[in-house]
Parts: C-alpha cells; structure tokens; sequence
C-alpha cells in the first residue's frame, strides 16, 4: 500500500487553480480525497447502508414498540403455529419469527446494536493498539522492533478460534469477552501494516529535518510520522470493521461470543440451525443484515482507499481504458 | 589547520562506518561502509566551506554527522570549542540548522507551511499562539514568501518555493551554522540562482556561516569562500575558492575540475579533460594508501602503500592543503599523460579482499 504518498495529490490543487478565476482556494488532501468519494456511487450507497443501520440500531427500542413485541418476548399467540414451529412473514411479525415466537425484525434491529458496537469498539481498540506496537517497533528499530514484531508474529500465529472457546469456557461468554478476543487477534495485522508503513516514512527527509530540530521521538512519531499513516489507518479500519462483525457473528455462532440470551446476528443463526429445514427466514433474516453489513463496510473501504490514493484511481481508469480499446 | 581562532565547527579525524549486517535472528556484520574516513576540517565564522565531491564519497555523510543526525564512529567534533559528542543538547539544535536537498521529501505533506516553518518554536518553546504566527510570517517574508500562504500546504507550492520554506524553517532559531545539502540540485538552473542568492543574501544580513555541499562546481565556487574536495570519505585537498579553481594540486580535483562544463564551447573544446579510468571503488573496501591511487594518472609505489597527508605542499600558501604524494605542477597536462602511466590497478589491493 502506498497510501501515504497523498502528496501525487500535487497536481490537483493546481487544477483547482487554473478554474477558479477568483480568489484561490486551497484544499487540503483530505478534502480531496472527500471530493473524490462523491463522485463514487457505490460508496455513496454503502454510506447509507451503513448510516441507516446506526439509526436503526439506535432506535431499535421505537422499532420494538411500533411492532408491540420484545426482542426476548416469545409470542406463544401468534408467533408459533399449532405445531410449534416458527410463522413465517406477515403483518404481525414482517420478517417473521423464530423457534420461540420471537420477532425476528426487532430481534435482528437489537443485533444491529450488537455488531456495531462489537465491530467499532474492537476495531478501534485494535487500531490504538496496533498503531502503538506498529509505530514503536518501526520508529526505534533494533531490539525493540525484534521484540515487538515477533510477538505480533506469534499473536497472528495463534489459533484463534480453540483459544476464544477457551476463553469462553474459563470466562462465560460475554459482550466484553469477545471484544477482547476480536481486539486480541485484529491488532497485530495493523500494528504490522503500520510497522512497514513507519519504516519506510522515517526514511524520509521530514523526519530527518524535524530530529535535526531537536524534536523528541515521541514528537516525531505522533506529529510527524503518524499524520503520514491516517490514510492507509483509514482504510485498514473501514476494513477491519466487517471483519470484526463476522468474527463476532461466528463466535457467537459457536456460543463462544455474546452472551447466548442477547440478541446478536450469530446467536440467531446459531437459533437457526434448528429450525432452517421448516422455516428458511429463521436462517435468512440474520444472514441477511450480516451480509448486507459487512458488503457496506468493504465496498465504502474499497472506496476509501482509491479517493485516498489517487494512484490507484488513475491505474483503475488506465484498466477501464484498456478494456475499451480492446472491444473496438 | 593554522588559525583555528574563529574555528567555528572543527573536526578531528571523525570517522563515520556503517556495519553490513547479516541474519535474522544475531545480525552478525559482515562489513562496513567507510562513509567518513578520517576527516579533519575547520569551519570559521562567518564564511561559506563549500564540500564537493562525486555521488557517494560521503558529503552528504559528512553532513549529518555535523549536524548531529548521524552519531559518528571516532574522533571529534567541536562547536565553538565544545565537543557536541553522539547526543547534541538543545543549544546545539538550536545553532545548528540544516537545509535539505530534496525539496519535496524535506516538508511533511500533512502539515501546512504555518505549523512547518512553526515547528522549531514549539520544539524550543520560544514562541506560540499569536507571537508564533507572526514570527512565521516574518521568516516567510525573508524568505521571499507571500505570508499570506501561511495556511497552505507543501504540495501547492513549486520546487524553489518549498526550497523557501526549507530555508524559513531552518533560520527560524537564528542558528550561527547552516549545513546545506546540496540545497539546489533538485531545483530548475533558474531557480538555482534564485535560491543561491537567497542564501547568500542572508548570509550578509545575518552573520551566518554555511557549510554547502554540492557536487555542481561552479555553483560551490560562486558561493564559497573556501572550497573542500572529497573523494571516498576522505578530504583530498582545502583551498581558498578561487587558489582551488586557479591551481589545484590533487590530480583528482584537476580531473574534477576538467569535467566541469565551461560555457564557452570554443574554450570547453581547447582545454585538456582528464578522464578518469574505471568507476569509484567501493567504500565497502575502500584502496590502500591513497584513495585515489587506483585512478591517478601519477600513481606511484608509495601511493598504494603510504597514506598522504592533508598537509601545505612546498609553494603553496599555508591553507593550501593537500593529501597527495605528487602533488600537480602549474602547467602539468595530465590528461596527455593518462596513457603513458601504467595503471597499478583499478581493484581495491587489501590483502582481505
């Protein structure tokens, strides 16, 4: 990745320039890099995805009482047939309900809650952390960096599916625990991401010049080094926020996440698994928002990334130009 | 070096190596770079020391150990008498300043000009808020900078205007010595001038004293008041500038020299070029004896053997120094005699290698 290199945005500003016939505005990288997004539609369309989900995440208690249930309320009336298997979709219950009557809408809007707040928490916990432990052992180098980065080789080498269900064994599964757990096994890939990213700016002539000033290492790092990183740190945490929902979704899944009687995406599709073969909405309603979730998260990353790096855009418009000319 | 009253940076024997290392786990060096080998060089207040030098004899090395970026390997250096040693204190920052050859990786990207020229205030705690700014704009005004861009970013200004900027930052902490690195290479000639009268105006107003390294000679001999050459890590020879450029005696700095273009073509087409045989010898096994003596046109036995002196050579005034055994005469054509003088060898002759 070479998204610190924001300064190829140097032709840019001068465009601007050259139409504006008044007073010269000049923008910064990152109102740019925001320029170029709005022009991206998918991004524009995850961005409400994703917006929309916070809000309905936040409102989910309106959401609950609008369609009169609980989200742990199991509806023995109207939610479960003479059988006892789950209704399907109708006016009562609009996604319909699970094993227990319970209202699948309201169950999976209080999941939304789950996931966010699993998903953002640990993704910036991990992104703190990663950066910390990344940019120490890139900045100071030596033993510090051996030190440092062998033990971020030995947190990616661990296998982190036993040592969660262990954890969950020992601990009781619960919404810290499992924030712990994703923060646990996120943070080395970025802190090695920001690692090489520090090697290659301290390089740079930038920081020879501030250290030449006297600046203090921590200076440097945190008002020299780390700027440079904000654009790929973005990027890598609009990519780690999807990764994160799913890990959750799969501990869950396995009992080993959030708390079994918390509505959570995995819970419920660890709900499913009974009751899928005679009521497929059980199984589609969670995968569902998952899948709509974390597909928001990556395409918004995806695009992050290219209105970051305005490189990369122009490779992709080379590509697009390339495949044109070859139809002709 | 006789008068060393107003030495204002002096330098005994510094050495500056870089160990090879090899291994993932124990790095075991396997060699080193001998970047700086033996350097003794006196800088006075108030002038210019122009270093030059081909690409990688260890100007720009050299620079940074001054400056205090690089902690060196052995020997001194001095400031105003002090021996700064391998952790500069705070004053040294402040008085000794360093101007970058690349305008473009010298500036952070992130940051806009105000904070960047700002910077040695926050770090020293001379000035903020209201003070700062107006300091700033000041410094951006000295330097031929609108103040008004104060709140702009590197990547709107052009190559001579962020050299500016270098220029603005490093004055910020009225410093007594500048080390430019090679300040102008990477700028348009037109540009070149600009920026060297710059510096040389500020130097008039300001009572600074530069050490610039470059390797364009014509550009080190309009700025400089004395001229320093190397060659792989060592000083081949000292001079006033223009006793340099009259008569120099290192048959490196003539064949140095020779290359350098001249403006006039039909003068360019009448004088001798020396050119050298084969490339620079690497400094990982730099040659024994002299340096140079594996493309010196006059090698002799002793030049493989013995290491010259950087010493006043019979008939040249006393700050005329040299490091060769044979020095050149006035009048000698050495690019006549490149051919008749066998070569000893071109390869570094340690037994090691």
């Amino acid at each position: 990745m070479s998204l610190t290199d924001l300064e190829a945005d140097a032709s840019l500003p001068a465009a601007g320039e050259v139409a504006a016939a008044g007073p010269i505005q000049g923008r910064s990288p990152w109102q740019l890099a925001w320029a170029r997004l709005r022009r991206d539609k998918a991004a524009m369309i995850s961005l409400v995805v994703i917006v929309l989900l916070i809000v309905m995440a936040l409102i989910a208690p309106l959401i609950s009482k609008w369609i009169g249930y609980a989200p742990a309320f199991g509806d023995r009336k109207l939610g479960i047939t003479e059988d006892g298997l789950p209704v399907g979709l109708n006016g009562h219950h609009p996604l319909g309900t699970d094993r227990l009557g319970r209202d699948l809408l309201v169950r999976a809007v209080y999941g939304a809650r789950i996931s966010l707040i699993v998903g953002l928490v640990s993704t910036a916990l991990a992104t703190i952390l990663g950066v910390v432990v990344g940019a120490m052992a890139g900045y100071f180098g030596g033993v510090v960096d051996t030190v440092l980065a062998r033990f971020m080789d030995v947190t990616l080498s661990f296998p982190y599916l036993l040592f969660a269900i262990a954890l969950a064994a020992a601990f009781g599964a619960s919404t810290p625990l499992t924030i712990f757990v994703i923060t646990f096994f996120s943070w080395a890939s970025i802190g090695r991401i920001v690692r090489g990213q520090v090697i290659s700016i301290k390089q740079r002539e930038f920081v020879e010049a501030a250290r030449s000033l006297g600046a203090s290492n921590m200076r440097i790092i945190f008002i020299d080094v780390i700027p440079n990183l904000l654009a790929p740190l973005i990027v890598l945490a609009t990519m780690t926020i999807p990764v994160a929902i799913v890990f959750e979704a799969t501990l869950s899944f396995l009992g080993a996440g959030i708390d079994p009687r918390t509505p959570s995406w995995g819970n419920m599709l660890s709900d499913a698994t009974e009751t899928y073969q005679v009521a497929w909405w059980t199984l589609f309603v969670p995968a569902a928002f998952l899948l709509i979730t974390t597909l928001a998260f990556n395409i918004l990353g995806d695009a992050v990334r290219d209105a970051l790096d305005p490189r990369s855009e122009r490779l992709f418009a080379a590509q697009k130009a390339g495949r044109k000319k070859k139809k002709k | 070096m006789s008068q060393s009253g107003d030495a204002l940076v002096k330098l005994e024997g510094v050495y500056k190596h870089f160990p090879i290392k090899q291994g993932i786990f124990f790095k075991k060096e396997i060699g080193r770079v001998h970047a700086v080998d033996g350097v003794d060089l006196e800088v006075r207040r108030g002038e210019t020391l122009g270093i030059v030098g081909e690409s990688g004899c260890g100007k720009s090395t050299l620079a940074r150990c001054i400056t205090g970026l690089h902690p060196i390997t052995k020997g001194r250096i001095l400031f105003e008498g002090q021996d700064i040693g391998n952790k500069p204190g705070k004053q040294f920052r402040r008085d000794v300043q360093m101007i970058f050859q690349d305008p473009y990786g010298s500036l952070n990207p992130r940051r806009r000009v105000g904070s960047i020229i700002g910077d040695p205030f926050d770090i020293h705690g001379t000035a903020s808020g209201a003070e700062r700014k107006r300091r700033v704009q000041e410094l951006m005004e000295l330097v031929g900078l609108n103040p008004e861009h104060y709140n702009r970013f590197p990547a709107e200004f052009s190559g001579g205007q962020r050299q500016r900027i270098g220029v603005a930052r490093a004055l910020a902490l009225k410093p007594k010595l500048i080390v430019c690195d090679e300040p102008v290479s990477a700028l348009d000639v037109s540009i070149q001038a600009q920026v060297i009268n710059l510096l040389k105006d500020l130097q008039d107003e300001l009572g600074l004293t530069y050490i610039f390294i470059a390797h364009d000679l014509s550009v080190v001999r309009y700025v400089s008041n004395r001229v320093a050459v190397m060659y792989l890590g060592k000083i081949g020879e000292t001079a006033d500038g223009e006793e340099l450029y009259e008569r120099p005696r290192h048959p490196y700095t003539n064949a140095l020299l020779s290359a350098a273009s001249v403006a006039d073509p039909d003068a360019a087409e009448q004088r001798d070029r020396i050119v050298l045989i084969g490339d620079v010898p690497s400094p990982i096994n730099p040659p024994s004896g002299c340096r140079f003596h594996p493309r010196c046109p006059k090698a002799q036995e002793t030049c493989v053997g013995e290491v010259p002196e950087l010493i006043a050579r019979p008939g040249d005034p006393a700050d005329h120094l040299t490091a060769c055994h044979f020095p050149v005469e006035a009048g000698e054509h050495l690019a006549r005699e490149t051919a008749a003088i066998e070569q000893l060898s071109t390869e570094p002759t340690l037994p090691s290698a």
